[in-house]
């Protein structure tokens, strides 16, 4: 990502952020709500338009008006704060949506292969239950497992554990931590400073819609050099 | 313990008052039947006392005549009140299933995005606007005398029955595209972008996220217009269609006896009270269902 700037209406709210992932790398974005972490992983997978700057995925613009935003979105998997699992779909019914859907892949293979996922998670026996039966960790769990079905090249996660109690941000953050390690690619906007130090190989803080500082993930955590990163991290200690 | 004469504040009285609880509580029962005789009795006793009380019953609710409209006799010059039921019925059967088709494909294209459709987009806001503004039975005119003067073979030779079908489906198919796109906005943002970032074309999450998760919210309100629908058949009679209200008005002008209009509203009344029930239940339905997810 090169300069990427995104206005709504007057209100800029990324002001020109550069950023770069490389394979089997975890970046983790921190910053204040409103600082530009969302709208940033949202530009990324092309839910929003860009107003100015570029973003490369395998070397190619995105902006190139020949590129499908549909087919880059099958390379790139996304996970929201409020999950959006669909309702009125059994939880493996929603894992098979985009496989079936967007990759046109038969039913059947896409079928083994989520149950095996869902048993990697613990979660097989629940393969008919709907959503809404499931606790918030097990539906996020689920709509992580949806993601990497597709076998994205890249997952975007959007402070996936802030809306789930703290007793289960742990089953989630356990989850992240596996693919981590599996060497996925994955950009995480995260609170969660414990698993950005952990876990994150770099990690960007941004502020007003810029990227205030950047850097491995133990450098910026313990000794940032930006007066407003230590600000910050102070508050959120 | 304390008492009265440590000083302790005597206690508050809690008690409701005795014609509160003779309103509510236990008497609740007892005070609904009451209440129920009083009201209903009073209003039978208007009707029954009123100085035309005798005259009104004998014009509107006369037994043998209301039979007699019931059963009709094309010898004396009119038709049969509930034998006209089955022309409403079968207009209503043809136009509610073409008004839940149009009324989709309406909606459709009120919500599509790509810019190749815009003038779809233009023109089903203009229909629905301008269908959504104009009375009915003046859209029923229009089409009944309008089209057989346009001498259009087939077009223009059907019975007023079909006009006012038509006319019926052209004006239903307004309001349904506007309750099928109000349960399409109301699905959560959040489903659109987890569909859209997996991917899936926008056509696609439509038929597979957005419209099964709409089409749930939309059923009471959608049962509440094909209730509309079904009464308003009854205004295809202005196009001299024999259904029921207008056999009940010939059997009226013949016989100078309104009871075949009693007649034709209880027929309306047996098809409707049933539907509305139901869509009460299902709407009582969604909101259980809704308080016990919250």
């Amino acid at each position: 990502m090169r300069d990427v700037r995104k206005r709504f209406k007057e209100h800029e709210v990324l002001t020109g952020v550069s950023l770069t992932l490389r394979r089997h790398e975890v970046v983790c974005l921190i910053g204040a709500s409103g600082s530009g972490k969302s709208t940033l992983l949202r530009c990324a997978n092309l839910l929003e338009r860009i107003d100015g700057g570029d973003i490369e995925l395998f070397g190619q613009s995105l902006l190139d008006p020949r590129v499908d935003p549909d087919r880059v979105r099958r390379h790139i998997g996304m996970v929201f704060q409020s999950f959006n699992l669909f309702p009125h779909l059994s939880v493996i019914d929603n894992i098979l949506l985009g496989p079936v859907h967007a990759l046109k892949r038969p039913r059947a293979d896409v079928r083994a292969e989520a149950l095996e996922l869902l048993g990697r998670i613990g979660l097989a026996a629940r393969a008919e239950d709907y959503p809404d039966r499931l606790s918030g960790g097990q539906q996020q769990r689920v709509a992580i497992v949806r993601s990497l079905a597709m076998h994205p090249a890249l997952l975007l996660l959007d402070e996936v554990t802030s809306a789930l109690d703290p007793t289960l941000v742990g089953e989630v953050l356990d989850l992240l931590t596996d693919l981590a390690r599996q060497g996925t690619t994955m950009l995480v906007a995260t609170h969660e400073m414990g698993f950005a130090r952990d876990v994150a190989h770099r990690v960007a803080f941004l502020e007003s819609g810029r990227v205030i500082e950047e850097g491995p993930a133990k450098d910026v955590l313990d000794h940032p050099r930006e007066a407003a990163t230590r600000t910050f991290l102070e508050r959120v200690r | 313990m304390s008492s009265a004469l440590d000083g302790e504040p005597v206690p508050p009285d809690l008690f409701a008052s005795r014609r509160q609880r003779l309103l509510a509580g236990r008497g609740g029962l007892a005070a609904s039947a009451v209440s129920g005789v009083v009201v209903i009795g009073g209003l039978a006793a208007v009707f029954w006392l009123a100085p035309g009380g005798a005259t009104m019953r004998y014009f509107f609710f006369n037994p043998p005549l209301m039979w007699q409209s019931f059963i009709g006799d094309p010898a004396k010059g009119f038709y049969s009140v509930g034998l006209g039921l089955l022309t409403n019925l079968w207009i209503f059967a043809v136009a509610e299933a073409l008004v839940l088709v149009c009324g989709m494909l309406l909606a459709s294209a009120r919500l599509s995005q790509s810019p190749v459709l815009f003038p779809f987009r233009l023109l089903a806001t203009a229909y629905t606007d301008v269908f959504r503004g104009i009375p009915i039975l003046l859209v029923i005119f229009i089409i009944g005398f309008g089209l057989p003067e346009l001498n259009l073979g087939t077009i223009s030779s059907q019975s007023p029955a079909v006009y006012g079908c038509a006319a019926l489906v052209i004006s239903y198919s307004a309001y349904v595209a506007e309750v099928y796109r109000a349960g399409v906005l109301s699905i959560p943002h959040g489903q659109l972008l987890a569909s859209r970032s997996l991917g899936l074309t926008h056509a696609t999450t439509m038929r597979r996220v957005i419209l099964p998760q709409a089409v749930r919210t939309v059923i009471p309100p959608l049962l509440n217009d094909l209730i509309s629908l079904q009464k308003d058949t009854a205004l295809v009679s202005v196009l001299g269609a024999i259904e029921t209200t207008r056999a009940a008005q010939i059997y009226g002008s013949t016989v100078f006896n309104f009871s075949g209009y009693t007649v034709a509203a209880l027929l309306f009344l047996i098809l409707t009270v049933p539907m509305t029930r139901f869509t009460d239940h299902l709407i009582a339905r969604d909101r259980a269902r809704r308080l016990a997810g919250a």
